[in-house]
């Protein structure tokens, strides 16, 4: 079968910039660690309110520290509602869903993840700058979707 | 590469009696005219969708903002574009592979099943039982009869896929040593990429139902949004296919163009087959229960799917310049004049082929691995979609009808200078609307919301794009009643004066043979399932492994 051979450089040209694009996204996985959220821990979501640490929902500041931040995504609303955060402060979040599923997205940041019933998700990020940062649900949970929303004030 | 080469001269010179090709319109006509009321009545609830997101209108609340987004996804997503890819598929094989003997039960068949699949669905959504979104994400738990539904629509598309499959079957037995015909190896690729893709999808129905009647305790919810996903890719992939059947045999002949090379169209298809289904984890980057190294190999196929795009482009364009230099033309500015910028059935695909170039780029965003936390669920997503299945797909289709429809009825297209107004309505109305929701994804506004005002709390430099959206979807509104004026005013409005003998390109490499390899599917479906069997086996036994919870599911609407 003939191939034009402005074809086979396109081809290549193609190929080539595939080829770059994903060493692109492997480097920046595996030096910067730059990695979707992809939480592995199970969770039974008809007890969250005996399991730790969901029984204890917002911040709490390590040894080392940073910060971890506990969150129950639920229809139609995320517990904690606001989350006061020192600025600088480095805060891995772990959120989860007694009911349906639900989106994470706190705005003008990296964190944006889905909440799964029965899974726990997790993401961290450091507040450089300080403001007051908007928390939404991002994925369809219901008639009250819209109005699921919380706050992250960095002091 | 095999040596064995087929001979690519058809029987198309022979001409079915005007009986036989009336009874095969019909079914071609059910199929396009179901496809066209579908997209009608989905830009009714995408107009209003777009005026409750810039604050306009207030859905009430015997008709929430959510069932009209149902409805407008269903219509379009699931129901306009299957419904024409059906159609189109059975005029291509139809025509391409011409016989007197042949039944068109199937295709109708296949349209009743898929009709009633959708009347199903479509009751279950309008009543208010069914407000789960064309993605129907568990534990969001629908009326069980809106699941059937659904699947229905899928059955019904077998029916047609088995009545496609057969017809080539019948033309191989018939013409041995002869390659099939070009039309009818492109809608045979596609509809068996499209049936492996389906299994995903009637799976996931296997568990939905019967949890969905209560037979069942709980669904599981990663598995399930897996089975989707194995599905809601490969879908997108569906309906590029439909836009290239149409690109590569018969676009072309708007312009006294050919097909570029019959043998890369055919790899160009196989490639497509192969590739589309172990993609779909891209759309669960931001999941938790999903191993990383499985979004990561899922990151690369997406990634890899784009070859037989690039193949595409390049010999959709190379047929242009060709087209040129036979009338002698040369340049760039030479070539695009040259083309028939005043035939409605050019400018559709011309224009959604502009719009792919944008939708191409932003999808190598949203398939990265990494770049796609940036992306994920913001409107930026519902931009991109709008610049490919609205775009290149739904526009081709739309261009395309206006050419089909003379061949279907016998009737001279009505008002085509209405056709040409509506093509370039649609263009700027999408431009502004995708422009405006890519935009306001990047400053981080969310898709699937009724409003995006957080009672005061958001940005608000969100609102602004918001308008411009609306505004863009107005425009696309208006757009698509202009095509359905068209398409039903074809129906009576002129005299049946048009030659319904449909031709497609031919191949500019017309004396050279077609490798065998290129000629068979089978072997590259059962290739295509092994690769997708080989995509998603980690992440299944990963799913049974660690079943996790199952969730009775909840109605929160």
């Amino acid at each position: 079968m003939h191939i034009n051979t402005y074809e086979r450089w396109w081809m290549a040209f193609g190929l080539a910039m595939l080829a770059l694009f994903l060493a692109t996204i492997g480097y920046a996985a595996i030096a910067d660690n730059i990695n979707p959220p992809s939480g592995r821990t199970a969770v039974d979501p008809t007890k969250l309110a005996q399991t730790p640490p969901f029984d204890h929902p917002g911040l709490h500041r390590l040894a080392d520290g940073t910060y971890e931040a506990y969150y129950i995504a639920q229809v139609f609303m995320f517990n904690p509602q606001t989350l006061n955060v020192p600025v600088g402060a480095k805060v891995t979040f772990y959120v989860t869903s007694p009911d349906v599923v639900h989106g994470f997205y706190i705005s003008k940041t990296d964190v944006n993840m889905m909440a799964v019933p029965g899974w726990v998700n997790t993401e961290s990020h450091v507040f450089r700058h300080a403001g007051t940062y908007l928390l939404i649900c991002h994925e369809y949970c219901g008639i009250g979707h819209q109005n699921m929303f919380g706050k992250i004030e960095v002091r | 590469m095999a040596q064995a080469v087929l001979s690519r001269e058809g029987s198309s010179e022979a001409r079915v009696d005007q009986r036989k090709l009336e009874a095969e319109n019909r079914v071609v006509i059910a199929h396009v005219y179901t496809a066209t009321a579908a997209i009608v009545v989905g830009a009714l609830f995408g107009a209003l969708q777009g005026l409750s997101r810039a604050s306009a209108f207030i859905a009430p609340g015997w008709f929430d903002y959510y069932r009209i987004l149902t409805m407008h996804g269903v219509l379009m997503a699931l129901v306009f574009t299957t419904f024409f890819i059906t159609g189109l598929s059975l005029f291509v094989t139809y025509r391409s592979i011409p016989r007197n003997d042949r039944s068109v039960a199937l295709g109708w068949a296949g349209w009743w099943v898929m009709l009633v699949g959708v009347l199903m669905a479509a009751v279950e959504i309008l009543a208010g039982n069914a407000t789960v979104l064309y993605t129907f994400y568990a534990p969001l738990k629908a009326s069980p009869y809106f699941y059937i539904g659904a699947a229905l629509l899928i059955i019904g598309t077998w029916i047609v896929a088995y009545d496609i499959f057969a017809n080539v079957v019948w033309f191989r037995k018939h013409n041995p040593g002869k390659a099939v015909p070009l039309p009818a190896f492109c809608a045979a690729a596609t509809f068996l990429m499209w049936w492996i893709a389906t299994l995903g999808v009637v799976g996931e129905m296997y568990f939905l139902v019967p949890w969905a009647f209560g037979w069942t305790g709980g669904i599981n919810v990663v598995l399930s949004r897996l089975l989707f996903w194995y599905f809601g890719h490969p879908l997108v992939y569906f309906w590029i296919m439909g836009a290239y059947i149409c690109w590569y045999n018969i676009v072309p002949k708007f312009y006294n163009g050919y097909v570029f090379s019959d043998g890369l169209t055919r790899l160009t298809f196989i490639m497509l087959l192969l590739l589309s289904t172990p993609v779909g984890i891209h759309h669960e980057f931001m999941e938790p229960g999903i191993a990383q190294n499985w979004k990561m190999l899922h990151t690369i196929t997406t990634y890899g799917v784009a070859i037989p795009s690039f193949l595409t482009a390049f010999a959709i364009f190379a047929t242009f310049e060709l087209a040129a230099r036979a009338q002698g033309k040369r340049g760039f500015w030479q070539t695009v004049r040259a083309l028939p910028w005043n035939d409605p059935a050019f400018c559709g695909p011309a224009y959604g082929m502009l719009l792919f170039i944008l939708g191409g780029f932003g999808g190598l965003v949203n398939a990265s691995y990494s770049m796609d936390t940036v992306v994920h669920n913001t409107i930026w997503i519902v931009g991109h979609f709008h610049v490919t299945v609205g775009g290149p797909v739904a526009l081709t289709f739309v261009g395309i009808a206006y050419w089909l429809i003379p061949r279907l009825t016998g009737r001279a297209l009505w008002k085509p200078e209405w056709a040409l107004w509506q093509e370039r309505l649609w263009f700027a109305g999408m431009l502004i609307m995708s422009m405006a929701m890519h935009i306001a994804g990047l400053l981080g506004a969310p898709r699937r919301t009724a409003e995006v005002g957080y009672l005061g709390s958001a940005p608000n430099e969100w609102q602004g794009y918001m308008i411009a959206a609306a505004a863009g979807g107005l425009i696309l509104f208006a757009s698509i009643i202009v095509f359905a004026t068209v398409a039903i005013g074809t129906l009576w409005a002129n005299e049946k004066t048009e030659d319904m003998h449909a031709e497609f390109a031919a191949p500019r490499d017309g004396g050279e043979r077609v490798p065998a390899m290129l000629n068979s599917l089978f072997r590259w479906g059962v290739v295509a399932l092994a690769a997708a069997a080989l995509a998603y086996a980690g992440p299944l036994l990963d799913i049974l492994h660690n079943p996790g919870f199952l969730a009775p599911g909840m109605r929160t609407w």
